[in-house]
């Protein structure tokens, strides 16, 4: 008997905690752990009002619960006649006065805060030489794909944006066909990526990625875009200064490649056949291609961003990338033999600059 | 010529009552239409919140495509707002505004009658994509570069049928502004009427100023889309956020559109059930202004993401904070009401209970979003599901359901079943906070809004899962709702003046339902709750401010129903103009008939009939 009691209390208890901890979420993903200053003050300001907000409840539930429990006709007997009260202006006063403080309370760090997050002003600071002080990341959002492009450095990389931990990144943020907004949740905040003008703002990355579960933050386009705005994710490498300079000096090497149709690797003849003509796979260039810069497809962690990234799904994709991501631009290459697949797969896989 | 012979409810073949019903000008039968339609409506976008909610039942599932997916959402929240939520409160608007001023209609009963043809036609026009097209698929708000981007007939459908319905609601809102103005018995102050009276009032007066910039939006968008225009096409010179501070200029005022009535509805169950005054009566009028005014100053705090700017982005987060003032000297208002009072957990009253927390929480959440900074993270999140599930289901479609039961017996003279109510009530409150209330964490684990799927691994799963079930409990709390309506409606058994005994306000001292002149005598108003006042003097019924004379009475008249039927027509061809010849004449056919009709109802004179004295003192007889 107790010791039937006692398992109920843990599964309980368990039951609990589950729901407490899976509340957190994910590191790579919740606002709830903050991997950067700009979601911590997002994630801070939260903290603030939830507290306010529970104060507030528990007041209302307070002088609820109490009316409930006393002035019910039940116990008062079905003839009882209660006293009309026209108001009190002095309550009217408590609770206008109260919420006005408490009001001003959340005011004072929004609208500090605000400005905070919304000052982009080192944006286009130069030190003594002319160089740009802060990194700067072109982003530019497309039927279910993101392109970024580092101008500082002339490369651009598509899906898996690679940025520095400790300092601060700018974005300017567009997008090339319907709205989309940029979002990395355990980060910060997102911002639209708008058709006419360019959005900037930035974030800042305090923890490297490689500890993560799938070594990237996650990234996902928060506006309803069409039919795939659920699958256009992109992921987010964090390295340390060092391994980010490194990295910026990998892409920058792949300058000038290409693939040629005439190859006697198997699978760059038939990418330099079918697949070069919107595909780029050197890393140096700026923005504005029609399809994703394969350049570092082999350091990737998806396929199209979502899928389990190996070469089967790879092949699948190429054949028919409407059934993963329906309304996307690519067309089916499923006139491709088993065999060109198998080798364009591979030869992807093997584009790489991450050691 | 409507004879007052047929209106005292004769016999009648099924041709003839269904011309009474096509005809009918009569406020009460006016809000049973809105019912029935709202009613319909409102379980069409129950279904489709049922299949949303099947899909994220469980992670990568592919029960709807990806494609039909976005046109249930669109579809679920137009329908919700446009054709379930408001006229529904237009249904009770209708039926029990002009009983609680002492009117015997509105102040338009043609326009009325027009203005629910339109909101009928157009919804239908909406929905007819389901079969003949594909449904629109770019969201409720349908933001312009995805609308213009979109392919197939859907935005289309969605511009002209929204256009048609929005225009009957603009015809209601004025209607209901000018019966306030002008109607009102003898000594019916503004500062005596109903608290449900003046949320009418307010938010009819924030549909005459939000749904211009609505209709001229869709205008706009209708010429991108079948005229040519270039309105949002940024490479013409066009522009897309314009379309969003149009559509949010009329979005933000249209959440009090609905909440406020729904704040009245709160306001009379409290005070009936706790069988006191309505606490700080000139505060909660105060507030609801306030709320009005307010509400058309904080649209930009859909925007915070937009890039709009942090000096915009700060002062919209403080007005929208703002708000929470008023709002909270309601629900202390209310608190009041119960505190010292004698209180009957009744149905409705069960409803208003499980309106206050759930309110309240909706609130708090609103408050939050409006700290900008930390509505980037929340922005377009299921957090934002939640909340406006809590303000909406929370408030409106709780306080729809309790204005259901509350006000049956008045408009049908018969009680919905109190268990029944009961348990609808249980399954729906339970079923909606397990819905909703684990939204919010999933917003803020990083679960985007109006995903069509999600992949294993993001920790999202088991609360999906409870919330897919917590929609399951709430779609059994309205089925038993319907078969609590067909057992009542077939069981019949009537109900005197005032069914909850309690009855305060001026509707509960006529007949349920009320003869169709409403008052034999126009009432004369002695203070706040009219008719409390005369139980307490120990009066039956009220006190009249006339002998008994002759009642002019409006006709009936088909012309509402065809005119709408000419624009629905014209739309059509409007939207098939772009692919077929043919389209254009249909065009043109369509607004020529509007306008043919127009011109019988400018011409043909209509003074209406007089029901005598005599008759009226055999009918009030006949019912003694």
């Amino acid at each position: 008997m107790m010791k039937g009691l006692k398992k109920w209390r843990l599964v309980t208890l368990l039951a609990a905690l589950t729901i407490i901890l899976s509340g957190c979420g994910e590191e790579y993903l919740s606002t709830l752990l903050p991997a950067g200053e700009v979601g911590q003050d997002q994630f801070n300001l939260l903290l603030l009002t939830t507290g306010i907000m529970i104060l507030v409840m528990a007041v209302v539930f307070t002088i609820y619960f109490i009316a409930l429990a006393k002035f019910r006709r039940k116990k008062l007997g079905d003839d009882h006649m209660p006293k009309d009260v026209e108001g009190s202006h002095k309550l009217e006063f408590i609770w206008t006065a109260i919420p006005i403080l408490l009001v001003i309370i959340m005011a004072v760090p929004t609208v500090y805060y605000t400005y905070k997050l919304g000052d982009v002003s080192a944006m286009e600071a130069t030190d003594e030489e002319g160089n740009p002080e802060n990194l700067v990341v072109n982003v530019t959002a497309k039927l279910y794909w993101w392109e970024f492009e580092y101008p500082e450095h002339g490369i651009v990389t598509s899906q898996e944006l690679v940025v520095p931990t400790g300092e601060k990144v700018y974005f300017n943020l567009i997008s090339s066909d319907v709205k989309h907004s940029f979002w990395i949740p355990a980060v910060g905040g997102k911002l639209d990526t708008n058709v006419e003008n360019v959005n900037k703002f930035y974030l800042t990355f305090d923890k490297e990625s490689k500890d993560l579960e799938d070594g990237v933050f996650y990234g996902k386009c928060a506006e309803l875009c069409g039919p795939s705005h659920a699958l256009m994710d992109f992921k987010v490498k964090t390295l340390s200064p060092d391994e980010f300079d490194n990295w910026v000096a990998a892409m920058k090497e792949t300058e000038g490649a290409t693939a040629s149709a005439e190859s006697a690797d198997a699978g760059e003849a038939a990418f330099g056949q079918s697949c070069i003509m919107c595909h780029a796979v050197s890393a140096v260039g700026t923005s504005g291609a029609s399809a994703p810069n394969l350049a570092t497809y082999g350091d990737r962690n998806r396929v199209a961003g979502f899928l389990e990234h190996d070469k089967q799904n790879t092949i699948d994709w190429i054949k028919d990338p409407q059934k993963y991501k329906p309304g996307n631009l690519m067309p089916a290459f499923d006139q491709l033999s088993d065999e060109d697949l198998d080798a364009i797969a591979d030869y992807l896989l093997d584009l790489k600059v991450e050691e | 010529m409507t004879t007052v012979a047929n209106s005292v409810g004769q016999k009648k073949g099924f041709g003839a009552t269904l011309w009474d019903w096509l005809t009918t000008v009569d406020h009460k039968k006016i809000g049973i239409l809105y019912l029935i339609g709202g009613g319909f409506f409102f379980v069409l976008g129950g279904i489709e919140a049922m299949l949303i909610r099947l899909q994220l039942l469980i992670p990568n599932n592919d029960f709807v495509s990806a494609g039909f997916f976005n046109e249930l959402i669109t579809m679920h929240g137009t329908t919700m707002i446009f054709l379930a939520a408001m006229p529904l409160l237009f249904g009770f608007m209708n039926a029990i505004v002009p009983l609680q001023i002492g009117a015997r209609d509105v102040a338009f009963p043609f326009i009325n009658s027009l203005g629910f043809w339109m909101f009928f036609f157009g919804g239908l026009f909406l929905n007819l994509s389901w079969f003949l097209d594909a449904a629109p698929d770019a969201g409720w708000t349908s933001y312009a570069s995805l609308s213009i981007a979109s392919t197939g007939h859907g935005i289309d459908f969605y511009a002209i049928g929204l256009q048609i319905a929005g225009a009957g609601t603009l015809m209601a809102g004025i209607n209901f502004l000018v019966t306030i103005i002008n109607m009102r018995a003898p000594g019916m102050t503004y500062m005596r009427m109903p608290l449900f009276t003046w949320t009418t009032f307010v938010a009819s007066a924030l549909i005459l100023f939000a749904f211009p910039p609505l209709t001229i939006g869709i205008f706009f968008l209708t010429f991108d889309r079948m005229f040519g225009g270039n309105f949002f096409d940024h490479t013409m010179g066009g522009n897309t956020i314009i379309w969003e501070h149009i559509f949010w200029i009329f979005g933000h005022p249209e959440v009090y559109i609905l909440i406020l009535p729904a704040f009245g509805i709160f306001s009379e169950i409290f005070s009936v059930f706790s069988r006191k005054r309505l606490f700080g009566y000139s505060a909660m009028v105060f507030a609801t202004v306030l709320i009005g005014f307010l509400g058309f100053m904080v649209w930009a705090h859909h925007m915070f993401t937009v890039g709009l700017g942090p000096t915009a982005n700060a002062i919209f987060a403080v007005a929208t904070m703002a708000i929470a003032v008023p709002t909270g000297v309601k629900i202390f208002n209310w608190l009041l009401t119960m505190w010292g009072g004698s209180i009957k957990i009744t149905t409705p009253m069960l409803y208003a209970l499980g309106f206050i927390p759930s309110f309240v929480m909706g609130g708090v959440t609103g408050v939050q979003q409006g700290a900008a900074p930390l509505d980037y993270q929340l922005h377009d999140s299921y957090f934002i599901v939640a909340h406006f599930h809590y303000v909406i289901v929370g408030g409106v479609v709780l306080a729809i359901l309790a204005a259901t039961h509350y006000w049956w017996p008045k408009m049908f003279g018969t009680m919905l079943s109190e268990k029944l109510g009961k348990i609808t009530f249980w399954f729906f409150f339970i079923g909606f906070h397990m819905t909703f209330f684990l939204q919010h964490f999933l917003g803020l684990m990083g679960m985007p809004r109006r995903v069509w799927t999600y992949m294993d691994g993001q920790g999202w799963n088991l609360f999906n899962l409870i919330s897919t079930i917590g929609a399951i409990l709430m779609a059994i709390g309205v089925i038993v709702l319907i078969i609590n309506i067909i057992v009542t409606t077939a069981r019949n058994e009537r109900v005197g003046n005032d069914p909850w005994e309690d009855g305060r306000t001026l509707e509960w001292a006529i007949p349920s339902p009320p003869p169709f002149y409403n008052f034999a005598q126009t009432p004369l108003v002695r203070g706040l709750d009219t008719y409390w006042i005369e139980k307490q003097e120990g009066h039956k019924g009220y006190t009249a401010a006339e002998p008994v004379t002759d009642i002019h009475m409006p006709n009936g008249s088909i012309i509402p129903f065809f005119m709408t039927l000419g624009l629905f027509i014209a739309g059509f061809g409007a939207m098939y103009r772009v692919d077929h010849s043919w389209g254009l004449g249909v065009l043109v056919f369509g607004l020529a008939f509007t306008f043919l009709t127009m011109a019988i109802r400018s011409v043909k004179d209509d003074l209406g009939y007089y029901v005598t004295k005599d008759q009226i003192r055999r009918m009030e007889r006949g019912r003694d």
